[in-house]
């Protein structure tokens, strides 16, 4: 199913995003030079690279958190500045700031994901919940959706703010490194809803990890940073340079450490 | 002035009833706003803005202008002065709060004590006098009441997004800056119309207070809503009661129900059988 998404992928007209020629520097250190990035509709993009690479920082300009020296970032067609309906655009955060001690249900957390979306001062209606519950039951937490979550695992609760972001029905999804120390279980919900985001509604997915062995088989493309573009391709050319992604764990973070 | 209702012993009375209406109101409106501003780590600022607002009446005092006005304009840019230190990151919550804080009571003393000293008038605003509250001051904090209220309901949902979790609003294109700048009025509006009336301790304390019994209780923010204000209205009519029984000044007691509420539920819940037995084991 997933390589239909893929040989169906339009071309860069219709990109959710595209970044062109992004240079980014704090002070005189540079951190990103002429960086190209493109996600198309139902494509599913890992962002890989060493520690220091400028990820983070890509992700940001990427957000619109950080203005780039030189280069531009469309997104839905749009500059991003120009962008108002920010909730097409779900985002993961790497720590969300969430307190671990909020009296907070998984449902309310959720439901804050669907705001984006539905505009901030309408009620919520049975739409919105339908959208909410759904987004709960594609990462395996219907059973605990009135739970507090400061009661849930690591795991689980990052797979609440995954669902945060898919109750905005985002069509373009950003995960800052989501499976960082999460167990096996949540590992294998989020592959499944990952896949069933792009495949359901024609997302595109852009996921910044250094373990990409849980999604090794649904990747599209991906593209390895280190301050520029320094690969961006299938999964099977990185093999044939004999970097592997998921089923010897560790080939792709040593081969990236082997990068700096 | 307003008919005395048919209530019982302590309440009987008119100035009591006043008092009991008025202090509902705040146990209602105070513990609402608290339950964000707890959220959001900002449990003093109520008691900062309170200090600022101090700052404001010694300011009327000393230039002839109606002190509440005064207030009420100190408070709400001491409130929109903290927020913006804090998002700016210019400075911690708690720093920011300090700032304002000091200053402000200092500058409050200087301004009252250069027109003629520190009177029971401006000691009022501290510790309010909620047994005088006339019908006007009562209107006025109803209004305030249902103004407080409704901004709550129309705002919740994007308030709780924004105090637990505002760099993910911020990216989802949520109204951070506005939704902290709404919270941080209302808390200054708060504090000035209720600290005449029941003083600015006491509408800082039920900001907070009955918010740490209603944490240890819910399992949602919504029941921490309802509970924060249960407690809050509790803690009122249980202290108005008392201080009316017993001769105590009632804002002070009102706020020593709500400080004993929650060591009563804090000790409930450590008061499993085990709990107590491991307890008594150690003498």
């Amino acid at each position: 199913m997933r390589s239909e998404a893929r040989s169906a992928a339009p071309d860069v007209a219709d990109a959710l995003l595209e970044a062109r020629g992004i240079r980014f520097a704090y002070g005189s250190a540079t951190v990103l030079e002429d960086v190209d990035l493109t996600v198309r509709p139902g494509e599913f993009v890992a962002l890989v690279g060493p520690n220091g690479s400028g990820k983070t920082t890509l992700l940001r300009v990427l957000l619109a958190a950080l203005r780039p020296a030189a280069g531009s970032v469309r997104i839905l067609g749009r500059p991003i500045e120009a962008l108002e309906e920010r909730g097409r655009i779900g985002y993961v955060p790497q720590r969300p700031s969430l307190a671990p001690d909020v009296p907070a249900t998984v449902r309310e957390i959720v439901a804050s994901g669907r705001l984006a979306r539905r505009g901030w001062f309408r009620p919520l209606r049975a739409s919105d919940q339908t959208a909410i519950d759904h987004a709960i039951a594609s990462v395996g937490l219907d059973g605990l959706a009135g739970a507090p979550i400061g009661r849930l695992s690591g795991g689980q609760q990052q797979r609440v703010f995954i669902a945060r972001a898919f109750a905005s029905e985002p069509e373009l999804l950003v995960l800052d490194e989501p499976i960082a120390g999460i167990d096996a279980e949540s590992q294998r919900r989020f592959r499944d809803s990952l896949v069933h985001l792009i495949d359901e509604h024609r997302a595109g997915v852009l996921l910044v990890s250094h373990e990409l062995s849980a999604v090794a088989d649904v990747i599209d493309r991906v593209v390895v940073l280190k301050r520029r573009v320094v690969f961006d391709g299938p999964p099977a050319r990185l093999v044939a340079e004999g970097v592997n992604l998921g089923v010897h764990a560790g080939d792709l973070p040593l081969w990236l450490e082997g990068l700096r | 002035m307003i008919a005395a209702l048919p209530l019982p012993y302590p309440f009987e009375l008119g100035f009591m009833q006043r008092a009991l209406v008025a202090g509902i109101v705040v146990g209602t409106f105070g513990p609402l706003i608290g339950t964000f501003l707890v959220q959001k780590r900002m449990s003093l600022i109520g008691d900062g803005v309170g200090h600022v607002a101090f700052a404001g009446v010694g300011a009327g005092l000393f230039a002839g202008i109606y002190p509440l006005w005064t207030a009420l304009g100190f408070a709400v840019v001491g409130a929109l002065g903290v927020e913006w230190l804090r998002s700016r990151r210019r400075a911690s919550g708690d720093l920011a709060l300090a700032l304002f804080f000091y200053s402000g009571i200092a500058l409050g003393v200087v301004l009252a004590s250069a027109r003629g000293g520190v009177g029971t008038s401006v000691l009022g605003f501290l510790f309010g006098q909620p047994l005088t509250v006339d019908d006007a001051e009562l209107v006025l904090i109803l209004a305030l009441g249902v103004v407080v209220a409704t901004v709550m309901l129309l705002l919740r949902r994007v308030l709780f997004a924004v105090v637990t979790d505002e760099d993910w609003s911020r990216v989802a294109g949520l109204p951070v800056a506005a939704a902290n700048g709404v919270l941080a009025v209302l808390t200054a509006v708060a504090v000035v119309a209720a600290m005449q009336v029941v003083g600015i301790l006491l509408v800082a304390a039920l900001m907070v207070l009955p918010v740490a019994s209603a944490q240890l209780l819910a399992r949602s923010f919504g029941s921490t809503l309802r509970f924060a204000v249960a407690v809050g209205v509790g803690s009122v009519v249980i202290g108005l009661a008392a201080s009316r029984i017993w001769g105590l000044a009632p804002g002070g007691t009102i706020v020593l129900v709500a400080g004993a509420t929650f060591f009563l539920i804090a000790a409930a819940r450590h008061a499993v059988p085990g709990g107590i037995v491991t307890e008594g084991s150690d003498r």
